[in-house]
């Protein structure tokens, strides 16, 4: 009940807010748009709409990142969470409060993104429920990234961090819209280090019903997630014991 | 002077706050008892919102305790919470929610029911007139009556202790005033312990005044005793004299 409302009040405000809901909803569509354009008149490979609705899908993740982020230092700089640690919510209500309202807004933008591709030439298949559902230990990892800066930087930060940081890496070290080998085996071996572009081949596997394909991709995904959500909840609770 | 009862409602014992070599409070020993309005004056980094922060178990104290209601700071901080509420210095309200919606979180963390957050806030939008505002952001009010609903938000979870940290900071004269009333209308039913810069708002007020400088308990009295202590006749000239002739 008690972290409820408190995930109640972050649902109204990231809901509120047209920004949020034209980046989250509104730009990776225009993307898709575009880049689907582009592929009818200059054929890609890469921009096949059952290649890149899955990456799209990913990419659009990192703006969950930017408005959690800002969300929280927003109420940390209003004192809004000054007063509310002097209530009866712990710790665990708190991480929870951020966290649970934007599994949903993670899971309805990946299905709005997976809609919007049928028309495109997306096959329509029971494989695109697996691929939005498999979104969401991709949706913990960039959830788990916003409470991390939201943690620790300003909201000017955040928006340095997670809106133009965040944003690139997850576009350019994602295999998203050209081929990470093109670049050598270098930058081929750093973008495998990270797990951006593991999610997006996650979610092309699954899209495509090769299930096996998802293997090793999700061991990245689920081990980044986690990884990153223990250092965001213990910088959380490091900010809060040191109000 | 007239009390509830004459019970303590909070004890502190020799509270101490060191951010590694500074002192931001010194060994502080007080008692303050129920329905006491308590005002800490002090200039800036004197100490006062350090105290209130570790009485509110925002902080944990260095050394020494602090007990609310016979609840310990250092032992008990869930059950201390459960009966304070803190108007922090800055305005601290969900700008994107409207009045009612931040009332209603409010009750919500303190796990009121629907029927008595309905009742409490109606009692609390009446005591604080925020009716014509309720549908209103909060974001979108004017800095008075932001203070206002920061200072409905901190008693509507029933607090029987209330820290008020700078209410009326910024505030215009009519708004000042206004917030006084709501205030004097608290005393006698909540202990409270306020913070300010104003003199007359302190001398307006409170029961009893302590004055704090670097960290220190300077002097502690009415604040008729304060003013006879330092032979001044308005509580801002006795608070300069304390202050100035402290070690």
């Amino acid at each position: 009940m008690r972290m409820l409302s408190f995930a109640i009040k972050n649902t109204k405000e990231l809901l509120r807010d047209p920004i949020n809901i034209a980046f989250t909803l509104g730009f990776p569509l225009v993307l898709l748009f575009m880049l689907s354009a582009m592929q009818a008149n200059i054929p890609v490979e890469m921009f096949e709409i059952h290649h890149l609705a899955p990456g799209i899908a990913v990419f659009g993740l990192s703006f969950l990142s930017l408005f959690s982020a800002t969300l929280i230092s927003k109420d940390r700089n209003s004192s809004l969470l000054q007063r509310l640690y002097t209530t009866p919510l712990t710790a665990s209500d708190f991480i929870l409060g951020y966290t649970l309202p934007l599994i949903p807004m993670a899971v309805v933008q990946c299905a709005i993104c997976y809609i919007v591709s049928i028309p495109l030439g997306l096959e329509i298949s029971v494989d695109i429920v697996y691929a939005t559902i498999s979104i969401i230990p991709v949706t913990i990892l960039f959830i788990a990234i916003g409470l991390l800066c939201g943690s620790v930087l300003n909201d000017k930060q955040v928006g340095g961090v997670c809106g133009a940081l965040l944003t690139n890496l997850s576009a350019w070290l994602s295999g998203i819209w050209f081929d990470v080998s093109l670049l050598g085996n270098g930058f081929e071996t750093f973008c495998n280090m990270l797990p951006f572009i593991h999610a997006v081949e996650m979610e092309r596997a699954i899209l495509s019903g090769c299930f096996e394909g998802m293997f090793p991709h999700i061991w990245w995904v689920l081990g980044y997630a986690i990884v990153t959500l223990l250092i965001a909840i213990h910088l959380f609770m490091r900010q809060m014991k040191r109000q | 002077m007239v009390w509830i009862d004459t019970m303590e409602s909070i004890r502190i014992e020799g509270l101490t706050k060191r951010y590694g070599e500074i002192v931001a409070v010194d060994d502080l020993s007080l008692s303050i008892m129920k329905g006491e309005l308590f005002s800490l004056l002090g200039v800036n980094g004197a100490g006062k919102t350090t105290v209130i922060k570790m009485l509110s178990c925002l902080t944990s104290p260095t050394e020494g305790d602090a007990f609310l209601n016979g609840r310990s700071i250092r032992d008990e901080p869930s059950s201390v919470k459960s009966i304070i509420a803190v108007s922090p210095q800055e305005t601290a309200v969900a700008r994107g929610l409207n009045v009612r919606e931040n009332l209603e979180l409010i009750c919500g963390v303190h796990g009121f029911d629907r029927s008595k957050s309905d009742i409490k806030i109606a009692e609390l939008s009446k005591l604080l007139g925020l009716n014509d505002v309720m549908r209103r952001k909060a974001g979108k009010l004017s800095g008075g009556w932001q203070r206002r609903l920061s200072i409905a938000m901190a008693l509507i979870s029933e607090p029987e202790i209330l820290f008020l940290d700078e209410p009326t900071l910024g505030l215009d004269v009519l708004a000042r005033n206004d917030l006084w009333d709501i205030i004097r209308s608290l005393k006698g039913k909540v202990t409270i312990v306020l913070t300010t810069h104003y003199m007359e708002e302190a001398e307006e007020l409170s029961d009893r005044v302590g004055i704090m400088k670097d960290g220190k308990l300077l002097a502690c009295d009415t604040p008729e005793g304060i003013m006879r202590i330092a032979g001044a006749n308005d509580l801002e000239k006795a608070f300069v004299h304390i202050v100035r002739c402290s070690p």
